[in-house]
């Protein structure tokens, strides 16, 4: 022991000098040559469907940023940006950025891409949801006590399945109606394993479609439309944002190449492209 | 399932899959740092905490005890606040670096190392120390040989320490960020592959991760196995836990009376 405990701490501390020396971050002054690195802060429904994995080397290759990227719910990546903590924003709850980006810390919005939500359930559909518009079927569901599974997180889809309730008129509470409070990918599962309903970005419900007992049953009515915007930070929000960062990272992604890129992403696997990019479009007519 | 988890795992890490290996030394490495801060600080803490008199011992134990069962994601959130742009911490820019991970797991495992060592030097017979300077050790020496007289419940606490941070994922996920190539461990990649609904490769993690605990916990018990042996054949036959090099001692060194 006596033996031991000095060569390990010895080989650990080594580790921790090798560690120090290859993580330490870039500071937000660093020239061109050397590593910057930035924050993005965005949703679990780009990570979850791969998208980034897909996009983000290349925009490192582009343009010598490194990305860490934090998915969260948009509601937590918009409190990110508020805080300063985050560089740039990619997010889909546009109520929410709208209401965040008039409070003035937020650089530019703009428009990424789109898909939609669907609204999916267990085959047998005990609540007869199945062909309805997004606000019919989950009046059906109320009215039939059918398992529903929320987000529960104030993501974007959080959001959007708030909104389907209130227009609906219902207030949904009880044994009924169950919050995960987890991501995309989780919702679904639990949804899936409980036969209950829930509503999804259709990019996370195609990557995992095989692994899920859950159909499709209520999908595109313009309530349903799902819209990614980058939202650059300024230094309003915080004196260690990097808006060159942001600015890079948000003319980048709305460029005609990796617009591009987003429009093929998941044709080869799903038949269907995952995203459809939108850049420079008018946000009124989309889905059109 | 399972059986393909455990097929995918034993593809990936034959085929070198470089991802895999990247995430794994990755989790090594934070894990061992942490467990080695924890060690360094725990040790000497958990030595006052033993055989110290002053005020307030007793309510620091309890507190030791307590931090051992310190969940993962409360010292995640607080260490998270610590490091964030606009916190205390904010101009070393640590947040979601492996050096965040250390700092969180450190906090972790210190308290489980201090309150095990305590534990361990409160079970030596009492009079020991006073043997070795009745028999003329310098007080340094004197808490040298009962550590060495306490080595393998010592040894229990550091791999506890690992084995509380290597199995972690609340305090990775939060201050790591499970960013792929930098701060993603074993056990943020397999939450992000179930998440993703990849569950052989989530099993695969899994085991890879049973695997390293297996073979650090394996490594350090034959390091001190061995060495328990070599002590036992130096001392001709004595029991193997006799301490062999007490300091200031006679060859034979003081009977432990607890053994």
């Amino acid at each position: 022991m006596r033996r031991t405990i000095p060569a390990l701490v010895l080989a650990a501390v080594l580790l921790l000098v090798g560690c120090g020396s290859t993580a330490a971050p870039a500071p937000p002054a660093a020239g061109p040559s050397a590593e910057r690195s930035l924050i993005l802060a965005t949703t679990t429904s780009t990570q979850d469907s791969g998208l980034l994995d897909e996009l983000l080397p290349a925009f490192t290759r582009d343009s010598g940023w490194q990305v860490k990227t934090l998915a969260v719910g948009s509601g937590q990546a918009i409190e990110l940006g508020r805080r300063g903590e985050a560089d740039v924003l990619l997010v889909h709850s546009p109520a929410a950025e709208q209401a965040f980006v008039a409070e003035g810390t937020a650089g530019q919005r703009r428009l990424v891409m789109h898909n939609d939500f669907v609204l999916v359930g267990p085959a047998n559909d005990p609540a007869q949801a199945r062909g309805l518009d997004s606000v019919a079927a989950v009046s059906k569901i109320a009215a039939a006590q059918a398992l529903f599974v929320s987000r529960g997180d104030d993501s974007g889809t959080n959001a959007r399945e708030k909104d389907l309730w209130k227009k609906a008129g219902i207030t949904p509470e009880g044994g009924w109606y169950q919050a995960t409070g987890q991501g995309m990918g989780a919702t679904l599962r639990v949804a899936s394993e409980k036969a209950g309903y829930t509503l999804s970005d259709r990019a996370t419900y195609l990557a995992q479609r095989d692994t899920l007992a859950l159909d499709v049953l209520s999908e595109g009515d313009p309530g349903l439309l799902n819209v990614y915007h980058v939202i650059e930070m300024t230094t309003k929000a915080g004196e260690r944002v990097q808006p060159d960062g942001a600015l890079a990272f948000a003319d980048w992604i709305t460029a005609p190449p990796a617009q591009q890129q987003i429009g093929s992403f998941g044709q080869a696997e799903f038949g269907q492209p995952l995203f459809i990019p939108d850049a420079g479009k008018d946000e009124a007519g989309l889905g059109t | 399932m399972l059986l393909d988890g455990l097929s995918e795992a034993v593809r990936l890490l034959l085929t070198g899959d470089e991802d895999t290996w990247s995430i794994t030394a990755l989790t090594l490495q934070v894990s061992l740092t942490a467990t080695a801060v924890a060690l360094l600080l725990g040790v000497p803490f958990g030595t006052a905490l033993a055989l110290g008199r002053f005020a307030g011992r007793r309510v620091l134990l309890a507190a030791a005890n307590t931090g051992m069962g310190l969940p993962p994601v409360v010292v995640g959130l607080f260490v998270t606040v610590l490091l964030w742009r606009s916190g205390p911490l904010g101009a070393l820019g640590l947040l979601y670096t492996p050096t965040a991970m250390v700092i969180a797991q450190a906090v972790i495992a210190t308290p489980i190392v201090a309150a095990l060592t305590a534990a361990a030097l409160q079970q030596v017979d009492p009079g020991f120390l006073l043997h070795m300077r009745a028999l003329g050790a310098t007080r340094t020496r004197a808490m040298g040989a009962l550590l060495a007289e306490a080595r393998l419940p010592l040894l229990a606490a550091g791999l506890a320490g690992f084995g509380a941070v290597v199995s972690e994922v609340g305090a990775a996920q939060m201050v790591g960020g499970n960013i792929e190539g930098q701060t993603r461990v074993l056990t943020t990649a397999a939450v992000l592959a179930t998440s993703r609904g990849q569950f052989a490769l989530a099993i695969a993690f899994g085991l890879v991760l049973l695997a390293i605990a297996f073979a650090v916990n394996l490594f350090v018990t034959l390091a001190q196995q061995r060495e328990e042996a070599k002590g036992a054949g130096a001392s001709q036959g004595a029991p193997a836990t006799e301490e062999r090099t007490a300091p200031g001692s006679r060859p034979s060194g003081p009977a432990r009376s607890s053994s």
